[in-house]
């Protein structure tokens, strides 16, 4: 390593501390704000310092909820929203397993047309087929339920290329030691592959999680009920509030609720997550 | 145990590409067959046409008395030692010993009872709780060598099992391998491309080139009669010296001078070869090779030397010598060379094929 100056030292810490700060403040103030009353945020006066209110307000949002449009408790919505974030982290990883083994180990025909209308989906997300993808979950009596909320999410293999891309490295003989060792394809997929895609899954887990966790357009369309609201979408409806004021330490308590399980989900699966990311076990 | 037969096998892959040509061979049981060739000569594909990873095109694969042409490679019985190991990276060295057990629903007891066994018999308990990331490339062929072994199959098949291990290692484990396969008397198909490895190892060494099967026979057999040209110039290094000679009023020459051979019966020209350690100072007195050479270069590798030269009137003719320790014969030296008649081989200049004695 070539000595590095102090003074280039100092500067590079304090770049990066100006980064910390600015990407960290705007999450204390809503830490704080969700620790006062409503009247001290509705004067205009932003506090910086906490409040005395921290488990009044977690204890109304999270079991009664608010007196505006969303009457459900927020203890709800995060429910809902785990579901959904797991289906369609969950589901996205297993279809694409299971499309990326067929497409790398067995040899059918079409095999490079199957591939290309897999990435093609990548190519249709959601938002480019929302009218369509609306009228066939309404006609199969799928709004307001998890699978309505889920399914169309989850069928887009996305991960299906960097399985793909993974599985080619994995070597011909592991698989040929397998079959010599009495492993059929079902076996060597559970007993063999899984095991060496553990990185990639908890990257994608993470990735696939967070993407779910912050649906916004699909899930206000299909859930009609308050009580299968998510909370990206709670958060949006206690801002529009009619005739009275916004509870904004409420609404503040909700965002801080909503950041938790990503936050969560990243910490819990960090080391996993980084080896997937940079080093394969072979 | 049993024996393995081949029966007119071809392989012809999708491509194309014609990789085994009619191969018949018989493997008798408990033997140490060694499939040697060059690179792409087709000796990874027969074995794998026998592990049963590759279909055949062609012909009739029988181990013991099966024909196993259209079973899946676990059904065959075989065990395989690939030259990358292959090991189940995520499985500890005794999960890769016992899975294969395993899956054949043998026993817990009896697993543990030949895991240990194969595990004690190559040294290797003390890592059985290790992955193989943890091991070193030597330990690593050995656990390879484990899981074939407590399998306990009708046959062993190894792809160049030592190619990525250093030469110390690589000779040591080749005379374990021999010992271990005398031990256990199991049938082995053991494919290579390095001669020396072929020449120790085999009870029987298989030539192949282009897909073809050279000669099969014992090795020294092989040695001293190699059936072509080909097998001539594989087998054995330095590589036996071969010298395109002209029968001139019954005898034959070459470059400038006489061989001092009598040509055999009907031939025009012929391909003369000796191998470096049958080529000694000095002309010949009565029956036998006579050849003058200029040496060119010296190569002391230790215990022995190589003379490197050319022979008289043909600079392109190149020949070795092989001497026994030192020589402090200087380059640009002209020598006489002799050897006795047994020690000469010709071969038919057109087929390639050696001629009848
Ligand atoms: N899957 C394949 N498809 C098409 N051709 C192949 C395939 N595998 C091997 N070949 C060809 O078949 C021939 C024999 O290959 P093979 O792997 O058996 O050679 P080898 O004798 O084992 O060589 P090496 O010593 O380099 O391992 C080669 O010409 C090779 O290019
Ligand atoms: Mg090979």
């Amino acid at each position: 390593m070539i000595e590095r100056s102090h003074l280039g030292n100092v500067l590079a810490h304090l770049i990066l501390i100006i980064g910390v700060v600015i990407i960290c403040f705007p999450v204390y103030v809503a830490v704080i704000g969700s620790t006062h009353d409503a009247t001290t945020i509705a004067n205009g006066n932003m506090p910086l310092v906490p409040g005395g209110h921290f488990l009044e307000n977690y204890y109304r949002i999270l079991f009664e909820g608010t007196k505006s449009t969303t009457r459900e408790p927020v203890a709800t919505m995060l429910l809902n929203s785990l579901i959904m974030a797991m289906m369609i982290a969950v589901g996205k990883i297993a279809i694409s397993l299971l499309s990326a083994y067929a497409i790398v180990y067995f040899r059918f025909r079409f095999r490079m047309v199957a591939f290309w209308v897999i990435f093609i989906t990548l190519m249709l997300p959601v938002e480019v087929r929302i009218y369509p993808t609306y009228k066939v979950i309404a006609d199969l009596h799928m709004l307001d339920t998890y699978t309505g909320l889920t399914l169309p999410l989850i069928a887009s293999a996305t991960a299906t290329l960097l399985f793909r891309q993974f599985f080619m490295t994995v070597p011909d003989e592991l698989v040929e030691a397998s079959k010599i060792d009495g492993a059929g394809p079902v076996k060597f997929f559970f007993d063999t592959l899984l095991p060496l895609s553990r990185t990639t899954m908890a990257a994608l887990f993470v990735i696939l999680f967070i993407y779910g966790w912050n649906q916004y357009l699909w899930p206000i369309l299909i859930t009609t009920r308050d009580d299968m609201q998510t909370i990206v979408i709670g958060i949006k409806k206690m801002l529009a509030v009619v005739d009275a004021l916004t509870e904004w330490q409420l609404v503040m308590a909700t965002a801080v609720l909503a950041m938790l399980p990503p936050v969560v989900v990243v910490v819990a699966m960090q080391n996993l997550f980084i080896k997937g990311l940079t080093e394969t076990e072979k | 145990m049993a024996s393995i037969t081949l029966r007119n096998v071809d392989k012809v892959y999708a491509g194309g590409v014609q990789a085994v040509r009619n191969v018949s061979l018989d493997v008798a049981d408990g033997e140490l067959v060694v499939l040697v060739g060059p690179s792409g000569c087709g000796k990874s594909t027969l074995l794998r046409m026998i592990a049963g990873l590759e279909s055949i095109t062609g012909g009739e694969i029988r181990i013991g008395e099966r024909r196993v042409n259209e079973l899946e490679p676990a059904e065959r019985d075989i065990a395989m030692v690939f030259q990358n190991y292959a090991l189940y990276p995520h499985m500890t060295v005794f999960d890769n010993l016992a899975y294969g057990l395993r899956n054949r629903g043998v026993p817990r007891a009896e697993i543990d009872r030949r895991v240990d066994e194969a595990a004690r018999l190559l040294e290797i308990e003390p890592f059985l709780a290790r992955k193989p990331r943890a091991l070193s490339g030597g330990q690593r062929q050995r656990v390879a060598m484990g899981r074939a072994i407590v399998r306990e199959p009708q046959a062993f098949l190894f792809d160049e099992p030592l190619s990525n291990l250093d030469a110390k290692l690589r000779n040591q484990m080749r005379i374990e391998i021999r010992q271990l396969q005398r031990r256990l008397g199991t049938t082995s198909v053991y494919v290579t491309h390095d001669q020396l490895e072929a020449m120790t190892l085999a009870d029987l060494l298989v030539v192949m080139n282009k897909g073809e099967v050279e000669q099969v026979g014992p090795p020294l057999d092989v040695y001293e009669r190699p059936a072509s040209v080909f097998v001539a110039g594989f087998i054995g290094a330095p590589a036996m010296n071969l010298i395109e000679a002209k029968a001139v009023n019954g005898r034959l020459t070459a470059g400038s001078g006489a061989l001092d051979l009598p040509a055999p019966a009907g031939v025009d020209t012929v391909r003369v070869g000796v191998r470096p350690e049958h080529l000694h100072f000095g002309s010949a007195d009565g029956a036998g090779l006579t050849l003058g050479l200029t040496v060119d270069a010296i190569e002391p590798v230790g215990a022995e030397t190589y003379l490197h030269g050319h022979l008289d009137g043909s600079p392109r003719t190149t020949l070795i010598v092989r001497v026994a320790g030192k020589s402090l014969i200087p380059p640009g030296t002209r020598i006489d060379t002799h050897a006795a008649a047994g020690d000469v081989h010709l071969f038919d200049i057109a087929t390639g094929k050696r001629l009848p004695d």
